[in-house]
């Protein structure tokens, strides 16, 4: 008798979460708790020296967050993961483990504005330089690689567009040349796309979006996929060096495979702060328990708006890869055959102004800044999350003048349709 | 167990009957080290009330974390449950050989992550012995106990029973407890 690993529904609903071993508790607790006494001053001295398993103060671990990190880790067949305070907390951490001053890493254009801006300035006071390449030209990526190269950032799914990016093809340059490939799985998804299947070393993820997928809270994830050979390797001293926090500990030696999300805790969290509050934690796990049903329902609506949209008199384009003329089409068939995701892009035949005008119109459709909520969202990113682009960093990163972006939500497909179609008479 | 064990992998059930049930065990290779992995391993099998004994001829004499060590498994003054390999598959292999010739052989091999030997394995298989390589005992205990599941770590177990307290009464320490295996 072979066991079997269980399905994604059941990992979505039950990984992670067992009846709380004091009180019985069958949903997960809100530990919401500074710190945790030690059994006694041997156990202390152990769980300093990354000697035993347990917990010693919320900024380092919580047993509200290991839920929710356990979840994400088994629903994206990783070996474990981290929770932090934000996306950006988690890509942040996990560039603190990989690159010391002067390093490079190789990212797409295309991505969140925020991770732009990220890469683009905010990186810039630590030394640490991103080299940008373009998803729709691959071998973009294996030119952009120099001796000092740690690492290649791409989403799954890239925003605002909704464009699926060939994880295979880049994860095999990656591979090629000694690098860890990382993946923000966000706008995917683990039920859409599970990036370790096609190569991806390390998955990042804004929880805020679907997994957490109600609107309410912010939280980031990283995923160790236990496939990169840290010690084979040599490159990357935070793992394969003696840390001198720890009495000369070497990570990547005591922690094998789930040594890089151990680095980004007890090195990354530890020190820089961006802690995840139990209640955020707890809310996000009970988002993650209906993903499956949320993702299929919002894939679906996605599928029918964007439908709608391409024979529309007003629209000059829609970017949505599950539609059959899509550029993208084929990527969909292989990388998303359970729907191509809820977030895409359309342009206004009447540019910049009618996309001011359309978002002013909607009335079911909310206007704000995020995705991944069951209410449908809209944006008009070129007077918002990419204003601080210039006009041709606008047009590259798919935030043309023209452009709209959606995040279509769960309500009736009839309803977010007829929204539009109003305010599209209005433009 | 009626069929052979598949080395590839091991059904819960199996690991959780070997760790439940042994008491006594030899730990070939123990460091004195603290920031070793065999310093670690032994540590924690001596926290969760397992009784050790360290085996390194290096150190013959010596004591790790109160534990006398021995030079060989012969040397050890009691029967052992289970020998603990930590040497790579090649010396694993004369352990085995080492272990089968006690007087009263251990119920278990057990080898550790990164190392396998399967000729060494099936001798003893041959011989009645329960065999698990490739695999920490620390690890295994943290999975089936879910006590790494506070390091954020996979457990690829999934329970709707709550892992029992031990006995020592310390409440960062967790049982074994039952899991969900699915079966084909």
């Amino acid at each position: 008798m072979a066991d079997r690993a269980p399905g994604f529904a059941t990992l979505a609903v039950h990984a992670g979460a067992q009846p709380d071993p004091t009180t019985g508790a069958r949903a997960t607790p809100i530990y919401q708790t500074t710190s945790f006494v030690f059994d006694d001053v041997d156990h202390a001295a152990s769980l300093f020296g990354l000697q035993a398993f347990g917990n010693i103060y919320t900024r380092i671990g919580n047993p509200t967050n290991a839920v929710l990190e356990e979840r994400v880790a088994a629903l994206e067949g990783g070996t474990a993961a981290l929770a932090v305070a934000s996306g950006h907390a988690a890509e942040f951490l996990i560039f603190h483990a990989l690159l010391q001053p002067g390093d490079e890493f190789v990212a797409s254009k295309k991505l969140y504005g925020g991770s732009i801006n990220q890469f683009n300035h905010s990186y810039k006071s630590f030394n640490w330089n991103v080299v940008w390449a373009d998803q729709d030209d691959v071998s973009s990526f294996e030119r952009a690689i120099t001796p000092k190269t740690k690492a290649i950032f791409i989403e799954s799914i890239a925003n605002p567009a909704g464009e699926i990016t060939d994880i295979a093809a880049i994860s095999a340059i990656a591979k090629k040349h000694g690098l860890p490939l990382i993946v923000d799985n966000t706008l995917a998804t683990p039920y859409l796309i599970r990036p370790f299947e096609h190569g991806a070393d390390i998955i990042v993820h804004s929880a805020t979006k679907f997994l957490g997928g109600h609107g309410n809270s912010i939280g980031g994830v990283i995923v160790d996929g236990g496939s990169f050979d840290w010690i084979k390797s040599g490159r990357y001293p935070f793992l394969t060096s003696p840390r001198p926090e720890y009495g000369g500990i070497v990570l990547a030696e005591t922690f094998g495979n789930f040594a890089f999300a151990i680095a980004t805790r007890v090195l990354g969290l530890r020190d820089l702060g961006p802690a995840l509050s139990p209640f955020n934690a707890f809310q996000i796990l009970t988002g993650i328990e209906t993903l499956p049903l949320r993702m299929e329902r919002h894939c679906a609506n996605a599928l029918k708006v964007a439908e709608f949209l391409s024979t529309h008199a007003k629209v000059a384009w829609v970017s949505y890869p599950g539609l059959p003329g899509d550029k993208g089409h084929a990527l969909a068939q292989k990388y998303t055959p359970k729907g191509a995701g809820a977030v895409f892009t359309f342009g206004l035949k009447g540019g910049f102004d009618a996309g001011v005008k359309l978002v002013s119109e909607v009335q079911l459709f909310s206007h704000l800044a995020n995705v991944g909520d069951t209410r449908s969202l809209i944006i008009h990113p070129a007077s918002t999350t990419h204003r601080q682009l210039s006009d041709a960093q606008k047009t590259v990163a798919g935030a043309g003048p023209e452009v709209v972006r959606l995040s279509v939500g769960i309500e009736d497909p009839a309803d977010i349709i007829a929204d539009l179609d109003k305010a599209l008479g209005a433009v | 167990m009626g069929r052979p064990v598949n080395h590839d992998h091991y059904p819960d059930a199996y690991i959780r009957a070997i760790l439940g049930e042994a008491k006594v065990v030899a730990m070939v290779g123990a460091s004195a080290n603290a920031v070793r992995p065999s310093y670690f391993v032994l540590k924690y099998l001596l926290d969760r009330g397992y009784r050790v004994h360290p085996v390194n001829p290096g150190l013959a004499g010596q004591e790790i974390l109160g534990c006398r060590v021995y030079g060989s498994l012969a040397a050890i003054p009691e029967p052992v449950d289970m020998v603990d390999i930590f040497r790579n598959a090649e010396a694993a292999a004369a352990v085995v050989d080492e272990a089968l010739a006690l007087p009263t052989p251990p119920k278990v091999v057990w080898m550790q992550l990164s190392v396998r030997n399967d000729e060494a394995a099936a001798r003893a298989e041959t011989a009645g012995l329960k065999v698990v390589m490739n695999r920490c005992p620390k690890i295994e205990l943290g999975r089936l106990s879910s006590e790494i599941s506070w390091m954020g770590v996979n457990s690829r177990t999934i329970s709707a029973k709550r892992a029992p307290q031990l006995k020592s009464g310390k409440f960062q320490k967790l049982g074994l407890r039952q899991t969900f295996e699915g079966s084909d």
